[in-house]
């Protein structure tokens, strides 16, 4: 390891790019083994550039992070999970409450991106990595067609290393310009928004029946996102509430709308304006999800240089879990740069040990396999997020109106409407795909 | 060899303050702190002296540990040294007691080193007193050259440096012996892009910590004790009026601007008339 003297450009063991978790969970799994571990951050420090619902799963994050829920700033422990299928003015409800999720080892919590992000680099830093911060990676310099440092932004601003680990996010410039993948299709990604509403403390725990610790969170479909292809969201933290709205970006374009304009009508929605009323704006954010799926998994390794987290688009958009992945995807990459350096070989031969890791050692990489048909669904069933739920709705409000027609009457109207709108083969077909997609 | 110190302070982002309108006190949660921006200016002026004439450069701060992210930012910029001053000790300290004990930190390192300029800030932006840079200097017996703009030259065989001020009508520039005490404003230099080593540096550098013991001063002139300073009363600005619309220009334009015309009239009447 050398300071810069003069010329020489300063060496690492492992590089790592974007100080997400990804990126972080990768550093410090490096620098707790005892490698020279540098993060470059482009943004002001780790977190502000981030946008995340957001729920964390405690148990993946504890492989890398250890009992952070003792002392890590967490909002609310998720004790209550809703799904909701909204029509234009109703709701279906569902939702799963228990206080198990809170006990022994918590099942998640809600975050904020800013607080925990910079708690994580404490970790990483606590390890030995050294996190710079408001500084790009423009390249990835290559030597011999391998990956062997990178080229910032900044005055003598190159750094070599073996190892490049890219955690760059959504955004992938440096995995495109490696070839690794092409650009994001359209299809491939969610625009989201999120906004975060300021709300009293005792004024959250009373709308949603909450202790002082215990969170809830909400997802919605159906008209929520007005039929096109997403979800919606609201997590409850300590002093507020995220609210947010996916759209597939393919959908976003075709009908010319942006999720800007679905959060508006969200927040008007006669069954959630009562939970947000009285809040004040805060912070607006938007950013991509990469929703592709197993299917779409860019290149995971090369000579030199592995990839990790939202850059793999390791995400599973049906259930809106990533930061899961991008830890495990950090800690599994971290693990094969351990051992590239105990055998003192880089190339593709050994990282290739990080693909198999995932696939064998990552329940998240099985979700995504799991799901692999699950992606193109809703791209075959366009119907699904606008049908059903007025369905649903429609039928739930005539059986549950009190008037001199008999249950039978009901019922039976209800399936004469289906059959006169001529909805049964798409309702069989839905079915089939859905469950050879789902199970 | 030119030996520099300067002396800076971390500083709430005043962008992102606000001020809680029931108890007039600045709401500081959450804020993020930054280096002083003026002791930025300082910091570089330091930086582009040494290249000039070669050097060292200590920075120097008093508090709180988190104090040292500050100290950390000019290491970015190519100081050589940091070194926070940080006690119990020195806690509630008003821009006296500061001087006193920063003071102090100079005569160490000036004992131990050399010290031929000092440069500071022209002020905090948190406080905006402008009275540190000042304090030390007659404390050290310096000469003071406040609001300075540029650094002419400095004569090292002399023993003299010539600075340009910005004064309310002009600019002045003075020439003053060495050692002297420089406070800087913004117009002094533009701030450069930190080189990737001065980074790598930075992430890695811990700076020295000074506690009121490693220090020859009277513990009556530090912290509180040391702090005569009350403030009687803090508040908001009143809200500005908003001014007068005046309707109708986009679809009559000639409509609004006579009756722009007729309210100034009226106005420059009533002012005749007062
Ligand atoms: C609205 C929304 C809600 C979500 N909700 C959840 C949720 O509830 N639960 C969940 O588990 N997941 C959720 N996710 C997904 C989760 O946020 C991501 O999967 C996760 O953040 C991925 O982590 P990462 O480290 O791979 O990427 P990121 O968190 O995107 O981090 C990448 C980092 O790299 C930096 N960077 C990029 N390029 C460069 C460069 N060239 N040089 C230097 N730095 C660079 C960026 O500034 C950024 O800090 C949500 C995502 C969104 C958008």
């Amino acid at each position: 390891m050398s300071e810069s003297e003069g010329a020489i450009a300063p060496k690492f063991d492992v590089i790592v790019v974007g100080a997400g978790p990804a990126g972080v969970a990768a550093a410090t799994v490096c620098a707790r083994a005892g490698l020279e571990t540098i993060v470059f951050e482009r943004g002001r420090k780790p977190g502000v550039k981030n946008v995340m619902g957001g729920v964390l799963y405690t148990r993946p994050t504890a492989e890398v992070f250890g009992e952070f829920w003792k002392d890590a700033p967490l909002e609310r422990c998720v004790i209550e999970q809703n799904a909701w299928i909204l029509t234009e003015d109703s709701a279906i409800k569902l939702g799963y409450r228990s206080r198990q999720f809170a006990e022994d080892i918590p099942n998640s919590f809600t975050v904020l991106r800013v607080r925990i992000d910079e708690y994580f680099a404490q970790q990483a830093e606590a390890a030995g990595a050294l996190i710079i911060n408001e500084t790009k990676v423009d390249e990835v310099l290559q030597e011999d067609g391998r990956a062997a440092g990178v080229r910032t932004g900044r005055p003598e601003g190159e750094v070599y290393a073996p190892i490049v680990i890219i955690a760059e996010g959504v955004n992938c410039e440096l995995t495109k310009a490696l070839d690794m993948q092409s650009d994001l299709r359209l299809e491939d990604a969610a625009s989201t928004v999120k906004e975060i509403i300021r709300l009293d403390r005792e004024v959250i725990e009373d709308r949603f029946s909450l202790g002082p610790e215990e969170g809830a969170t909400i997802e919605m479909y159906g008209a929520s996102t007005q039929g096109m292809l997403g979800t919606a969201f609201l997590y409850t933290n300590q002093e507020s509430i995220s609210l947010g709205v996916g759209v597939l970006l393919a959908d976003a374009v075709k009908d010319h709308t942006t999720p800007f304009d679905m959060l508006k009508q969200l927040k008007q929605h006669p069954v959630v304006a009562p939970l947000i009323a009285g809040g004040e704006s805060g912070e607006y954010m938007s950013h991509l999800i990469p929703e592709g799926g197993y299917n779409r998994l860019p290149a995971l390794f090369g000579h030199g240089v592995m990839v990790v987290g939202d850059a793999a688009q390791l995400v599973n958009g049906l259930h809106r879990e990533g930061s899961n992945h991008a830890i495990l995807s950090g800690k599994m990459a971290a693990e094969t740069a351990i051992e590239a350096h105990e055998k003192g070989d880089f190339s593709a031969k050994t990282l290739h040990k990080y693909r198999q890791r995932l696939e064998k050692e990552a329940p998240t990489m099985n979700d995504l396999r799991k799901y692999r048909r699950a992606t193109g669904f809703m791209e075959r069933h366009p119907w699904m997020l606008s049908l059903y739920p007025q369905l649903a709705a429609d039928s739930i409000a005539d059986m549950m109106t009190v008037d001199p027609e008999t249950k039978r009457t009901k019922q039976w109207n209800i399936v004469k409407d289906v059959i006169r709108r001529g909805w049964i083969p798409r309702m069989v077909w839905d079915a089939i795909d859905g469950g050879r997609s789902l199970i | 060899m030119l030996r520099m110190v300067v002396c800076v302070k971390q500083v709430p982002d005043t962008t992102e303050v606000r001020i809680d309108p029931e108890t007039n006190t600045l709401i500081r949660e959450g804020v993020p702190s930054i280096l002083n921006p003026f002791d930025a200016h300082a910091t570089e002026a330091a930086v582009q002296l040494k290249e000039k004439y070669g050097g060292h450069i200590t920075a120097l701060s008093m508090g709180p540990p988190q104090a040292a992210e500050a100290l950390k930012k000019c290491i970015t910029f190519g100081v050589d040294q940091a070194v926070l001053l940080s006690d119990r000790a020195f806690a509630g300290s008003d821009t006296l007691a500061t001087s006193c004990a920063v003071t102090a930190g100079l005569r160490k390192i000036a004992q131990e080193d050399g010290l031929d300029l000092v440069l500071c800030g022209k002020q905090a932006i948190d406080g905006d007193t402008a009275q540190v840079g000042p304090g030390i200097a007659s404390r050290l017996g310096f000469p003071q050259i406040t609001y300075a703009i540029g650094i002419d030259k400095i004569e090292l065989d002399q023993r003299t440096i010539k600075v340009h001020r910005r004064l309310e009508r002009g600019i002045e520039t003075v020439q003053a012996p060495l050692p002297a005490l420089v406070t800087c404003v913004e117009e002094m230099n533009e701030l450069r892009y930190a080189s990737l080593p001065n980074m790598i540096r930075a992430a890695r550098y811990k700076p020295e910590v000074w506690t009121a013991a490693d220090l020859d001063v009277d513990e009556e002139s530090l912290g509180l004790h040391g702090s005569p300073t009350v403030v009687a009363r803090i508040f908001a600005p009143p809200e500005r009026e908003p001014g007068e619309m005046i309707p109708g220009g986009a679809d009559d334009p000639a409509g609004a601007a006579a009756s722009l015309l007729d309210k100034l009239l009226e106005h420059l009447a009533a002012g005749a008339g007062e």
